[in-house]
């Protein structure tokens, strides 16, 4: 193992991490907010309004990210309309490419989780808010949003792990981030062990740093007490 | 109806590979799952921590970069490998980094499923076996695993779907499969969105399939045991 070439690109692998870092961060805090009137669209009782997020959910859950990340980065390009559109400047760039795809299929996962986490209510619960007269929308955002998000925090964590690995696909439309860094740093030193071990190392770090946050935010919600009574 | 412009079959050519690759994988994935989660659960210390390091690090790894390191990281391996054996050209294939990573990424999962179903299997069925007279192995293979199976299958379906979306990322190292075979009738046609649109479809159709495939295998598993919910 050449402990010195390690040394010498730590700190572009660095800069790469911290590219990773951006493309989780924003996407699993928009496709958190994209997901909840999903998630609650789709925990609903009639059927047309069930439909679109099924679909939606069905579609980017049983695709491939890559497939998703290319017919964004490269696909939406066949049309001229998109090309001479006003958010082209956007989808011609890789980034913005990364970001909406990954934040549009984190989307459809967190989705999924917050209508388990909403069907996981008590109904006894819903019932009780509904007999202190509290109206529909009321019950909605002061019983159902906050139980559902103390059961679906644990989950939702889990999501936030796998989209640090997924954040890896990014380079494989151009972007420079930890996994796009180290391939490149290998194109010049010919030395994928090392730098891929280094990388790695990385990706373990960040996911151990991300899993110990969780806990603590865990322990602030109290979810562990908030389930103890189930 | 879409215009494939002639790579319908090249289309089906990697379908089928991607399947071949999927199930080599899950093949892999079973026995380093299965060998895992016997490690992790062993009273062994030293079985115990190598089971438990190599489900921790495999899975806080992304599957792209295991794919990348299995192909392009053996070479020097497999050269020296290759000399000792008078093989000098001797280098792993795309199909089998592929597999052996994916494979990799599956078992380190799976640990944790059969761990799980390791550990819901009352200890009173082993100690009867115990009491029968049986041998280890024999208590392993004729009691703890046919039960376990029924319990694991609901997991190892669910990592088996993130499997077969994991195999497109071989295509990154030049497999033919389902996105490798698009991305050619990209650059020959200059239609990206038809193909990979195509390409998706595929891969819910694979889905679908498996799903289904499931559904009935777990049915099968659980023959003989009546739900109450």
């Amino acid at each position: 193992m050449n402990w010195e070439v390690i040394i010498k690109w730590f700190p572009r692998l660095l800069e790469g991490a911290g590219l990773t870092l951006e493309l989780v961060a924003i996407s699993v805090v928009a496709g958190l907010l994209l997901a909840i009137p999903l998630g609650i669209a789709r925990s609903s009782t009639h059927w047309y309004v069930r439909a679109l997020p099924y679909g939606y959910i069905f579609f980017f859950r049983g695709t491939p990210l890559l497939v998703q990340l290319f017919l964004v980065y490269y696909g939406v390009a066949q049309f001229d309309a998109i090309r001479h559109g006003p958010l082209w400047p956007y989808l011609r760039d890789p980034f913005w490419c990364a970001v909406i795809t990954m934040t549009l299929h984190t989307a459809a996962y967190i989705a999924e989780i917050l209508r388990g986490a909403i069907q996981a209510i008590p109904p006894g619960e819903i019932e009780a808010a509904r007999a202190l007269g509290m109206s529909k929308w009321q019950t909605l955002f002061y019983i159902v949003m906050p139980r559902a998000t103390r059961i679906g925090l644990p989950a939702y964590s889990n999501e936030v792990i796998l989209m640090l690995k997924a954040s890896a696909l990014a380079s494989t439309i151009t972007l420079l981030d930890l996994t796009g860094m180290a391939r490149t740093i290998i194109a010049r030193t010919y030395l994928p062990v090392e730098i891929f071990f280094a990388a790695g190392m990385l990706y373990l770090l960040i996911a151990y740093v991300l899993v110990r946050a969780f806990k603590v935010l865990e322990h602030k919600l109290r979810v562990d007490a908030s389930q103890q009574g189930r | 109806m879409i215009d494939l412009h002639g790579f319908g079959p090249a289309l089906a050519a990697g379908t089928l590979m991607t399947i071949k690759l999927a199930l080599t994988a899950l093949a892999i994935g079973l026995v380093l799952g299965l060998s895992g989660a016997l490690a992790k659960t062993s009273q062994n210390r030293i079985l115990s921590t190598i089971g438990g390091l190599y489900s921790t690090i495999v899975r806080g790894v992304p599957e792209l970069l295991w794919v990348l390191l299995m192909y392009f990281g053996t070479v020097n391996l497999m050269r020296a490998l290759g000399q000792w054996l008078g093989m000098p050209q001797l280098e792993l294939s795309a199909f089998a980094a592929g597999s052996i990573a994916l494979g990799l990424c599956f078992g380190a999962y799976a640990t944790e499923v059969f761990r799980g179903a390791l550990l819901a299997i009352p200890r009173g069925h082993r100690e009867a076996g115990q009491a029968l007279g049986m041998s280890r192995p024999r208590i392993f293979w004729r009691i703890i695993l046919p039960q376990m199976w029924r319990i694991a299958l609901p997991g190892l379906g669910n990592l088996f779907m993130i499997l077969m979306k994991d195999t497109a990322l071989v295509s990154v190292i030049g497999l033919e499969e389902i996105m490798r075979r698009s991305q050619i009738a990209v650059t020959a046609t200059k239609e990206p969105f038809t193909f990979f649109l195509v390409a998706a479809f595929i891969y819910l159709g694979l889905t679908v399939i498996a799903m289904t495939a499931m559904h009935f295998l777990e049915r099968r598993a659980a023959r003989g045991f009546v739900r109450s919910a």
